[in-house]
């Protein structure tokens, strides 16, 4: 081998290795360092295949309709714009093998009340309830059905048109107040309610009644009308249907 | 060998050579259906919207893997609480734990509401600019991905994100962020979050489109987006944002 070495003649052999390496690092290049590192269009197509193939979890309520008829149901009541895997959860599997896999049923209280406990920075009007005050334990399944939720007792009075405002009041601390304790309601305001309207407290007398430092009522927050809020009536700066009034 | 045969031996290899080359480079070009340079995504949050349930966050997590624990998200929701001496509170809603909590009436509130928040994938994204392997990347569809293989997790995108929306990955170790479901869309479905929104506070949709729930959504309302001041052209706007939101 020594000798085979000897008899090439040394510039051969000085031009053998740069040859080798020059072909070395051409085959490193091509064959061994993966395409994306080199291309960055490469690169591009093999992450955004990737990205695509990935596994679908929620399969879309469209999907449910073709074998649930409570999708139909569901569509005429309030819940109508929710997604069905908005409460029964990822369905995909579901939707390939029906009768093994089901999808999650949430029967519990604080599965419901994760949307519909008070909250002071949800929406004003959003259906809110005190979950400690509104039939405690009780799991919401037994009056409201999820999919046509509407309340037990068709909403007679005010609140069939002032809905929002009886969501809020329930809430409040002005929930023991029937709305005619401060409205007065005149017969034509059920048949033209933009003709003839409800009154609302003209004076600040009236609220004085409770919240007057004289007044005998119990445990009202109580206030001094001579000095407090100037030339304001109260529920100018005080909303009275707000679970946050003061 | 002559010199014209030379000559005209090297023309057909360099002309036969492109010829098979364009068809290769064609054919790997062609995939399943979709035309990434049709579409152009963006998205719309409602912020009146919004009631806080986090079904979005927890969709999230389900469809992308995202791991469990409440400091990874691909996208969140703050409440923000601003009370009435001005002082800002902003939280992030932990799901898990909301679900049990009782009605939080909070005194001294002058507003309140709450912000989804997710990638904004900016028409100028910074965290593409400083990653130095070029892990990440736009799509022509207007998405910024990141190649998990490429990914060395050094984090200089989380820290370059202003809108914090990435996070390392704990058992991967790599950058992971929201690719508005990519795997989704790109086969005609809704990101999950969208689909599970109870309320339709999120819109999703091609921002190019003359009519859809964007295009209306993009109409209809007034619009912001997070940090304009820094350029970065978020394709995420917002309606009913408040000042403070940061």
């Amino acid at each position: 081998m020594k000798k085979l070495l000897q008899r090439i003649p040394d510039a051969l052999l000085r031009i053998l290795v740069v040859f080798a390496v020059i072909v070395g690092s051409i085959l490193s290049i091509r064959y061994i360092i993966p395409a994306p590192l080199k291309d960055a269009q490469v690169h591009i197509k093999s992450t955004v295949d990737r990205e695509m193939s990935r596994a679908i979890r929620y399969a879309g309520s469209d999907v449910c309709a073709s074998c649930h008829d409570e999708y139909n149901i569901k569509k005429g009541g309030y819940h109508r714009n929710l997604s069905c895997e908005t409460c029964h959860g990822a369905a995909k599997e579901h939707t390939e093998n029906p009768t093994e896999t089901k999808p999650r049923l949430s029967r519990m209280r604080e599965f419901c009340s994760g949307c519909h406990t008070y909250n002071p920075s949800r929406p004003t009007g959003f259906p809110q309830i005190n979950p400690v005050a509104h039939n405690p334990l009780k799991p919401c399944v037994v009056c409201h059905n999820p999919h046509d939720p509407k309340p037990p007792r068709v909403p007679q009075e005010c609140q069939a048109c002032h809905a929002e405002i009886a969501r809020t009041k329930s809430v409040s601390p002005h929930v023991l107040l029937e709305c005619t304790t401060c409205h007065n309601v005149p017969q034509g305001h059920k048949l033209a309610p933009r003709v003839t309207r409800a009154t609302i407290p003209s004076e600040r007398k009236f609220c004085g009644k409770c919240h007057d430092s004289d007044s005998n009522v119990k445990d009202t927050p109580k206030i001094d009308l001579a000095t407090h809020g100037e030339k304001y009536l109260c529920w100018q700066c005080h909303y009275p249907h707000m679970p946050e009034v003061e | 060998m002559e010199r014209r045969g030379f000559l005209k031996k090297c023309f057909s290899f360099i002309v036969s050579g492109s010829v098979v080359g364009g068809f290769l480079r064609r054919a790997s070009a062609r995939t399943e259906g979709y035309d990434p340079s049709k579409h152009y995504y963006g998205m719309g949050i409602q912020i009146e919207k919004c009631i806080g349930c986090g079904r979005c966050v927890e969709a999230c997590k389900e469809e992308n893997d995202v791991p469990k624990e409440p400091f990874f998200f691909r996208t969140w929701v703050e409440r923000y609480v601003i009370k009435k001496d001005s002082e800002v509170s902003v939280q992030n809603i932990d799901t898990r734990i909301e679900r049990t909590v009782e009605p939080a009436i909070e005194k001294d509130v002058l507003r309140s509401f709450f912000v989804p928040k997710l990638c904004n994938q900016c028409e100028n994204p910074p965290c593409v600019q400083v990653c130095p392997v070029g892990a990440t990347f736009k799509t022509k569809d207007g998405v910024i991905l990141v190649d998990e293989n490429r990914c060395i997790g050094c984090r200089y995108c989380i820290q370059a994100c202003p809108y914090g929306a990435r996070y390392l990955h704990p058992e991967k170790e790599t950058a992971d962020k929201c690719t508005f479901c990519y795997h989704r869309i790109t086969r005609g479905l809704l990101p999950a979050c969208v689909e599970v929104c109870p309320t339709q506070a999120r819109v999703f949709g091609d921002v190019r489109s003359s009519a859809s729930p964007l295009a209306r959504f993009r109409r209809m309302n007034k619009l912001h987006v997070l940090k304009p001041f820094l350029n970065t052209e978020p394709k995420v706007s917002y309606s009913g944002l408040d000042g403070e939101v940061r």
